[in-house]
């Protein structure tokens, strides 16, 4: 398990790396992210071990972004002047993106660009 | 007495353990609230939690920087749990290589209509002015959104609380939009819901499907990379 957590933890580190040195528009840990899978498909399949360790991580990805969440308490004065613009804003926007992006995706599936399959259904 | 407990308290409030603590709580809190509801997605776990540990840590006139000192810690593995979503991609690939042109080009629509729609709405309602590049960069995984928005001279900090409340109404009521216009497959959800709310979309995509947490994670990937190749371009060609 350690192992894996190295693993995992290298990538990101040889992905900060990579960000700051060649000075690229993605985060590190995307990048790191980005690694893994390529070794992954060197491999070609999935340790046991490193399941399990990206499962707890990914099991409780919410409580990660509770930190920064809090941090709307430094910001109360500005969204208070400017309340309704902004959450008018982002509730439209996030869920006309949802809604458009989804509905284009489910209409080039069904007009392929290229050949795909709709099979499992259900709610996300 | 009053005085012992109140030694005890600053004590506590200067180590990391008790904000460290306080913060897994109010998480477990919203869980269970949102496990005991059916996974129902108003009862978003991330925004109960807020909410407690905002209202305590007003209530006790604690600092968000007291307070992050200990918090620090779980908000450190967010780097790594990126790193593991390489695992779910992996496990799906073959099903995304199969749709990788209608990927892209779900990605873009998604991608400008994220940014242009929630600027567009801001000026037309006007007083928002000092928000307008943290609502263009509001769909983004945080710290890319920081970057954009600090190279674009917005305010990053402002631009981080944004997201996270974005990533909450995409995550809160992305299910049902969904539902509402008829999305029901699993990668088409969850790659509208990663394209809208990044990392909080996914972990909610995650928990209810491995498949629309895969196509969630890669939304959330790629529209960092378009947001902040297309933004700057588009910014000052248009501001």
């Amino acid at each position: 398990m350690l192992f894996y957590l190295t693993i995992i933890f290298g990538c990101q580190l040889i992905g900060e790396s990579l960000v700051s040195w060649l000075q690229l528009p993605v985060p590190g840990p995307v990048i790191g992210m980005a690694l893994l899978f390529l070794a992954l498909n060197w491999k070609g399949s999935v340790p046991d071990d490193l399941s399990r360790v990206a499962d707890g991580l990914l099991s409780n990805l919410s409580l990660l972004f509770i930190p920064a969440g809090v941090g709307v308490m430094l910001h109360f004065r500005l969204i208070e002047t400017a309340f309704w613009p902004i959450t008018i804003a982002l509730v439209v926007s996030t869920l006309l993106t949802i809604a458009l992006t989804g509905l284009f995706m489910t209409w080039l599936g069904k007009h392929p660009p290229a050949k795909q399959e709709n099979s499992t259904e259900g709610k996300a | 007495m009053m005085q012992d407990l109140q030694s005890i308290w600053v004590y506590l409030s200067a180590s990391p353990l008790l904000h460290l603590f306080l913060t897994l709580l109010a998480y477990q809190i919203g869980q269970a609230l949102y496990k005991k509801s059916g996974m129902m997605p108003l009862l978003n776990p991330v925004m109960i939690a807020v909410i407690l540990l905002v209202l305590m840590l007003v209530g006790t006139g604690t600092s968000y920087e007291s307070y992050f000192s200990g918090a620090q810690f779980v908000h450190f593995l967010l780097g790594p749990a990126t790193v593991a979503l390489a695992i779910p991609l992996y496990r799906q690939f073959d099903k995304v290589k199969r749709s990788a042109l209608a990927l892209s080009l779900s990605l873009l629509c998604g991608s400008i209509t994220a940014a242009a729609s929630a600027v567009l709405i801001a000026l037309w309602l006007g007083g928002a002015e000092k928000a307008l590049v943290s609502l263009a960069t509001k769909s983004v995984t945080a710290p890319v959104a920081m970057g954009i928005t600090k190279e674009l001279g917005g305010l990053p900090s402002l631009t981080a609380v944004l997201v996270i409340t974005t990533g909450i109404i995409g995550a809160m009521f992305g299910p049902y939009i969904l539902n509402l216009v008829g999305v029901k497959n699993w990668a088409a959800r969850g790659f509208a819901i990663g394209t809208a709310s990044h990392g909080i979309g996914t972990a909610r995509a995650m928990q209810v499907n491995e498949e629309a947490g895969a196509f969630s994670g890669l939304a959330m990937g790629l529209n960092a990379l378009a947001t902040s190749l297309l933004l700057p371009l588009i910014w000052f060609w248009v501001f």
